[in-house]
């Protein structure tokens, strides 16, 4: 089980987990509730060069789109091909098997604490 | 002494409305509406009773004999003139069973899956022959014409090409009305277009930058050409390639996807769609794998239903314009499909083996033309070819033409020395005596020798993959199994010709058979788009009828018919309202403000006209936030393009401020676009033109009786003030530029509408107008008027009967609505967890079509009754909305499982309350005998509720094999 209290989080719903300089990059629970059942993900090609704040990739429900937004400017080193054959892996477990990207970058972005994340949400 | 057609179209009598007006507390149907209607917009205001331009009403029977006499003045020659539209054989068991059928031609868009599973296997059967003869892997279920569907590539192309350039390369050799359009289209969004002869040797440092290439195969000429080295010049520059084919060619010729083509587009007209003056037909688009969630418009893919079993539903709806507005794919919502249902039709009654048999005719035929012609010194142009040829008449051409005209045959002058001679399924060997007589080759006797037969097919472009192998093309040869496989399709379906369809913002109404009558008329089915002038006559007549009075009844001055779609009306109104800018040198007003309750189409057509979307705030009771719309005037006044409002609004309410908030918008320099979609709420009580719009669409398949044909066809005409008429679609290729204009004092002027053209064909789609013509002959003004005060009263007694079990969501004026109403589930959700999709598919059970779900607000049901179901359906629906709240209250109740009771398991098919042992909490029943009065009037879904997320994942969008349904 990972323990979201130690990540950091977007106000875009998405949670980062940084490890020396690699950002991997999931959506959060909440958004994937929202989304309703995720049928299809786009990311970005490894080694692609992006911009935090910008959309990179897009994660479709059946009745909805949500955009995938780079939390930090980096380089991407690695897709979650499994979250990409079963898309259903972001709604079973958005926090673990459905990450998303990871990212590598020279500098962090401040982001919000799990305390500034459940305010927003409202939890 | 026979019934006005008034008392025909209009469900609810004279005692019934009393009964109703009772029940809401008003003395009449004209007190009602005033009391809904701002006064302000009245249209006693504005106009005299008594000064409408519209004719008496006629019956039934003296609206058909003028018809009789319009066809009359159209001249149907036998036409050859090609150029995408060519003479066909529509088999008459699917004439009979499908296109003259009304549990084809009344059924909606099929967005209740399992009540429309007939339709749906129709859609696939079209999709998979589509897919099979262009040999790409996937096709959606129809586009609009050729020509849109050719700009929907070059913007699919846009889209997906990694290119980075916005240069779109179209070969010269390409029908001139799709080049007409991807110049209008490409202008608004700032895509470059070049043409090139592609065909000759071309190389990458030819062709510069580009994202993308069309190619017509075969060409617009007729030359058949190898477009496989262009094609990989794309792929090498990572363009995409897009190619228009002709579907009756490849059955003999190889395929878009095998020649590497990324996008396959064209019409599929010749299959058994009459050519109708120019449409309606099913333009087609199919992609190769990985371009799918790019496609535009409706895609039908498989999924499965609560039992397993596979079910057919709408895959994909994401890409679509209600959900991404303006970044959606396309703004294209309404099809074509019942013209797609019976292309694919004639290709499960024809097979491979007949299809190719019609093609290799048409190809030996074409031979015989050319040897012919060769055989008397004649100079035909083209070597290899289909069914078309130029031929080289130096500085004789018209002459020719007009020999060939007297004998009944229209060619196609394509310059002083040159003729195009196009043949078809219906050409006989005698129709080419005449065409050879009119080069001077035949004899006193009416001789021609055809013995020779040039063959035009280049061997390298040789059909070798299969097509068309799945079981349901090889099945139906003899009439009675295809009429029977109509039959159960049909049987499949909840259509009007079962019950109401109390779709919200959609105007379910009666499409009245006599409207339908001169449809299948061959002076009005057998004429081609491009056919000269003295030829359609009639048609013009009609169309120029029609244009003044639907300028009446709207208050606007001028009316172009050309849009096929509502979506193109929206897309052709803001390109006039850009033409208008530009002309008085203000390029820069590109904002379009769009309230957040409109349509999704809204934004996606401002979009695809060049203007960026600023949206506006709606308040708690659902009517544009004036204080939002003021702020966001004043940000973008200098920008300010247009505001999109819907009247009534979205909401199903007449909103108070509507005159206030046109002002506020014409006072920046805006002009105002009112979408007409809810023009039936209002028809004869108030104008649009009067009070403050600019230019609207209609939905002629909405307000003025055009079948919605289970998603298409729909005509959108644009309607504009004087300002604005100039810069409304014309047509290169049009018979006529000049369009009714309303001159002073009411008489009948023209004007030239100059915009560039929005549809393949310069009047749209004319062969179903005599349907709306027909409308207003008999309904006059004051029947329309009737119609739109029955409409009001129904919707607002639906809400007052349902008052107290889903309370209303918004009302306007005296708490009524117009001729909508949205009930709120969302506190029935919160106290029961009975969802609105339980209700929905619920009502199945109870024998009847949802409402419209979750539009425009989730979580509620918006019911749009129409004035042409009776006092027995409208109460019949209500009875079943009470009972199923009641079932709702028993789950909260908890007399049965949230997760196992009639609303969750709803709809309940036959098998599944017959197979097995019953082991559920309530009787079979209650489950599909809710009434006793289904017994003897059931409708049986064929599936139950269908799993979505499923068929979205495993994208499945061809038949599936049979042994999928054992």
């Amino acid at each position: 089980m990972t323990d979201t209290s130690a990540l950091q989080y977007t106000a875009e719903h998405e949670w980062v987990l940084v490890e020396g300089s690699i950002a991997t990059v999931g959506i959060t629970a909440y958004a994937a509730e929202k989304l309703g059942d995720v049928v299809f993900v786009e990311l970005p090609e490894v080694g692609s060069t992006v911009a935090g704040g910008t959309v990179v990739g897009e994660i479709e429900s059946t009745k909805s789109v949500g955009e995938l937004f780079a939390p930090v400017n980096g380089t991407v080193t690695a897709t979650n091909d499994a979250v990409v054959n079963s898309p259903e892996l972001v709604n079973s477990d958005p926090f673990g098997e459905g990450w998303l990207i990871k990212v590598e970058f020279d500098t962090l972005p401040t982001l919000l604490t799990f305390a500034e994340y459940s305010a927003l949400v409202g939890e | 002494m026979s019934h006005a057609f008034a008392q025909r179209h209009i469900g609810t009598t004279g005692d019934a409305q009393s009964h109703m007006l009772a029940t809401l507390g008003y003395a009449s149907v004209d007190d009602l509406v005033s009391a809904a209607m701002p006064a302000s917009i009245h249209a006693d205001l504005f106009r005299q009773d008594g000064d409408s331009a519209l004719p008496p009403a006629a019956t039934e029977n003296e609206a058909v004999a003028e018809l009789r006499a319009l066809a009359g003045r159209n001249t149907v020659k036998r036409s050859m003139i090609g150029q995408g539209y060519y003479d066909t054989f529509t088999p008459a068991v699917i004439k009979r069973n499908v296109f003259e059928n009304p549990s084809w031609y009344t059924a909606y868009t099929p967005y209740q899956p399992e009540i429309s599973q007939g339709r749906l296997e129709a859609l696939i059967n079209f999709q998979t022959m589509i897919a099979d003869l262009t040999g790409l892997t996937t096709a959606n279920a129809s586009m609009l014409d050729e020509s849109t569907a050719v700009v929907e590539g070059m913007l699919l192309a846009l889209r997906a090409s990694k290119s980075g350039s916005r240069r779109f390369i179209v070969d010269t050799d390409a029908f001139p009305q799709t080049h007409a359009l991807l110049l209008n289209r490409a202008a608004a969004l700032d895509i470059e277009l070049a043409r090139v002869d592609l065909s000759e040797q071309t190389t990458a440092a030819d062709l510069g930058d580009y994202f993308g290439v069309f190619v017509q195969y075969p060409a617009a000429s007729g030359r058949i050409w190898n477009p496989q080295n262009v094609i990989e010049l794309a792929h090498e520059h990572k363009a995409l390639a897009v190619v228009a084919a002709d579907l009756l060619a490849l059955t003999l010729l190889k395929s878009p996807g095998d020649l590497g083509a990324d996008v396959a587009v064209g019409t599929s007209q010749r299959f058994g769609v009459p050519m109708g003056f120019g449409g309606p037909h099913a333009g087609y688009m199919a992609v190769r794998r990985g371009l799918e969630r790019q496609l535009p418009g409706r895609l039908v893919g498989v999924s499965v239903d609560a039992a397993g079993h596979p079910a057919y539903r709408l895959a994909l709806q994401v890409r679509e314009q209600h959900i991404r507005r303006d970044k959606a794919t396309s703004n294209i919502c309404t099809a074509q499909v019942l013209l797609a249902v019976m292309a694919g039709m004639y290709a499960v009654y024809h097979g491979p083996q007949g299809l190719r048999a019609i093609a290799t005719r048409v190809q030996e035929r074409a031979g015989a033309l050319v040897a012919a012609l060769r055989a008397i010194d004649v100079d035909v142009l083209t070597d290899a070819f289909f069914d078309t040829v130029q031929i080289n008449v130096p500085a004789g051409a018209a002459e020719v033409v007009a020999k060939a005209s007297a004998s009944g045959y229209n060619l196609r002058q394509v310059d002083e020395n040159t003729i195009s001679v196009s043949v078809d399924e219906t050409t006989t060997l005698a129709d080419l005596s005449y065409v050879v007589g009119a080069f001077g080759g035949r004899s006193a006797f009416g001789h021609v020798d055809f013995d020779a037969v040039q063959h035009g097919l280049p061997a390298e472009l040789d059909r070798t993959s299969e097509f068309l192998t799945h079981p349901v093309f090889n099945t139906h040869r003899s009439e009675t199994s295809m009429m029977r496989y109509l039959k159960r399709l049909a049987d499949y379906d909840y259509a009007l010709d079962r019950g109401m369809i109390p779709l919200g913002s959609c105007t379910m109404k009666l499409n009245a058979a006599s409207e339908m009558e001169a449809v299948s008329w061959p002076e009005f089915a057998g004429i081609h788009p491009f056919a000269p002038l003295a030829d359609v006559e009639g048609y013009l007549h009609l169309v120029r009828q029609l244009e003044t009075w639907l300028t009446d009844v709207t208050g606007y001055d001028s009316v172009s018919l050309q849009p096929n779609a509502g979506s193109q009306g929206e897309l052709a109104g803001l390109l006039a309202i850009r033409g208008y800018h530009q002309s008085n040198g203000e390029s820069d007003r590109t904002v379009c403000l769009i309230p957040s309750s409109a349509h999704g189409t809204n934004a996606a057509s401002a979009a695809l006209a060049g203007m960026r979307v600023v949206v506006v705030a709606c308040d708690e009771l659902g009517n544009v936030d004036l204080a939002d719309l003021h702020a966001k005037i004043a940000e973008h006044a200098e920008n300010l393009a247009a505001l999109m409002i819907t009247y009534p609004s979205t909401h199903g309410v007449y909103e108070h401020e509507v005159a206030t908030i046109c002002k506020a918008v014409h006072e920046a320099g805006g002009q105002v676009y009112v979408d007409g979609a809810n023009l039936n709420a209002l028809l004869g009580f108030a104008r649009y033109g009067d009070f403050g719009g600019d230019v609207s669409h209609l939905n002629l398949h909405k307000t003025f009786c055009i079948p919605h044909g289970g998603g298409g066809p729909g005509v959108g005409p644009v309607a504009a003030k004087a300002h604005l008429a100039p810069f409304l679609p014309g047509h290169p290729l049009a018979q006529s530029d000049e369009h009714y204009l309303l001159g002073e004092g009411g008489a009948s002027a023209s004007v030239i509408h100059a915009g560039g053209p929005v549809s393949a064909a310069p009047y749209g789609s004319p062969s179903i107008l005599p349907i709306s013509w027909a409308y207003v002959r008999m309904m006059g003004i004051d029947g329309l008027k009737q119609a739109t005060g029955a409409a009001v009263l129904a919707a607002n007694y639906v809400a007052k009967r349902l008052e107290n079990d889903y309370p209303l969501l918004y009302s306007g004026e005296n708490g009524l609505v117009a001729h909508e109403c949205i009930l709120d589930l969302r506190p029935l959700t919160a106290a029961t967890g009975v969802s609105v999709d339980d209700v929905a598919k619920r009502l199945v059970d109870y024998g009847f079509h949802s409402p419209t779900m979750s539009f425009p607000v989730a979580g509620t049901l918006m019911v749009e009754p129409t004035e042409s179901e009776d006092l027995g359906e409208i109460d019949r629906f209500c009875e079943a909305m009470i009972a199923i709240k009641a079932e709702a209250d028993a789950v909260a109740a908890g007399r049965w499982p949230a997760d196992d009771n009639p609303l969750h398991n709803a709809p309940h098919t036959a098998q599944c309350v017959i197979e097995g042992e019953w082991e559920r909490p309530y009787d079979r029943a209650t489950a599909v005998y809710p009434l006793a009065s289904l017994v003897r009037n059931k409708y049986w879904p064929p599936v139950r509720r269908i799993d979505n997320a499923y068929g979205d994942r495993n994208l499945v969008c061809a038949c599936p094999p049979p042994e999928a349904f054992e």
